[in-house]
């Protein structure tokens, strides 16, 4: 009995040093945990990981504004498919293990079954950019600060009205702004 | 050893008549007309490659170019980088066709579009006519290269 409340005595007061010492192994933990962590979620923002499946996508975009541009500025896939608000983005970094299974069984491994899929992928990314307002396009490409004097005729009849009122969210009208488009028979505003 | 030596001899000898050879060789080809084309666009040797023209600019945007002849396919008022025009998409037709041109105001596509080349008229845009760039063409800003006096008619002025 006076062997076990010794030892209990000893749990309940531990030395300063040990608590210390604990303290700062949990710190240092931590913290390379979170450096871990970060770092190879970043790993799958990558283009280079992005086409180890999405590979005719990718190549895709080279002849689009968003790769080859007079400025030099560029976005690759996560700057618009992966939200940068850090809680939405594990959040879409969670439903893509999902992703994970059709890369298993190999639901787009040809370009021919990728050709027959790309209506079904494209729908779905247009529905969640109309659902959060385009945010992704707004990262970069802000209203406030868009200058409409220096913007084509075209394009300030569409910003200055349905675009500021709200009506309207980017994706509405930039479809297949860097890839090729599917099947637009049926959607609103094609031909 | 010896005939090592001789060979070294020979060639060493030899080396400037080769030299010699080649010089007078070189100033045959100067003189020789090498086939050189002088056009409107300058002068170019078929043995050397004339500096390409600088990229010419698309204007953004302006307004519809007039007419220069009777049934001339309208030319393009604006850039149309990656507007994308394949079996799956018709860019194009997002603002000029019958349903959308209202909202956009864009120049309509003419009845013809939807006929096909029997004259049977169909209910959308007849495929021979789907492939707008066959006949509409975006303009560049550059001088023409030879004066050019043709006027149009009197009704299309």
């Amino acid at each position: 009995m006076k062997l076990i409340r010794i030892f209990w005595r000893r749990l309940s007061t531990p030395s300063k040093a040990a608590a210390g010492a604990l303290l700062g192994m949990g710190f240092v933990g931590g913290i390379l945990f979170w450096g871990a962590f970060n770092t190879g979620m970043e790993a799958t923002n990558t283009e280079a990981f992005c086409s180890s499946c999405h590979a005719p996508i990718v190549t895709e975009i080279r002849e689009t504004i968003h790769y080859a541009n007079r400025s030099g500025v560029r976005a690759i896939c996560s700057d618009c498919h992966v939200p940068h608000e850090w809680s939405d983005k594990i959040v879409r970094k969670v439903q893509a293990s999902k992703e994970l299974v059709a890369w298993a069984i190999g639901t787009i491994d040809t370009v021919e079954k990728f050709e027959a899929r790309r209506g079904h992928l494209a729908h779905r990314e247009w529905k969640r950019m109309k659902q959060n307002n385009s945010q992704e396009c707004r990262n970069c490409h802000d209203f406030d600060f868009m200058d409409f004097s220096v913007q084509g005729q075209r394009s300030v009849a569409q910003h200055s009205t349905a675009l500021a009122s709200g009506e309207k969210t980017c994706i509405d009208c930039h479809k297949g702004i860097a890839h090729r488009l599917p099947d637009m028979q049926g959607v609103e505003g094609w031909q | 050893m010896r005939t090592v030596t001789i060979a070294i001899l020979l060639a060493a000898g030899l080396l400037p008549v080769a030299a010699q050879a080649q010089e007078t060789g070189s100033a045959e080809i100067a003189n020789v007309n090498s086939g050189g084309q002088s056009s409107l666009r300058g002068l170019t040797e078929l043995d050397e490659t004339r500096q390409a023209d600088a990229f010419k600019q698309i204007p953004k945007d302006r307004s519809p170019f007039a007419s220069a002849y009777v049934y001339q396919p309208p030319l393009i008022p604006h850039q149309i980088r990656h507007y994308e025009l394949s079996t799956n998409a018709n860019k194009c037709l997002s603002c000029h066709s019958f349903k959308n041109s209202r909202e956009s105001g864009a120049t309509k596509i003419s009845v013809t579009h939807y006929a096909t080349r029997e004259g049977q008229v169909l209910s959308d845009v007849s495929p021979r006519r789907y492939f707008c760039l066959q006949c509409h063409v975006p303009q560049v800003d550059a001088r023409p290269l030879v004066v050019n006096d043709f006027k149009p008619v009197d009704s299309l002025q």
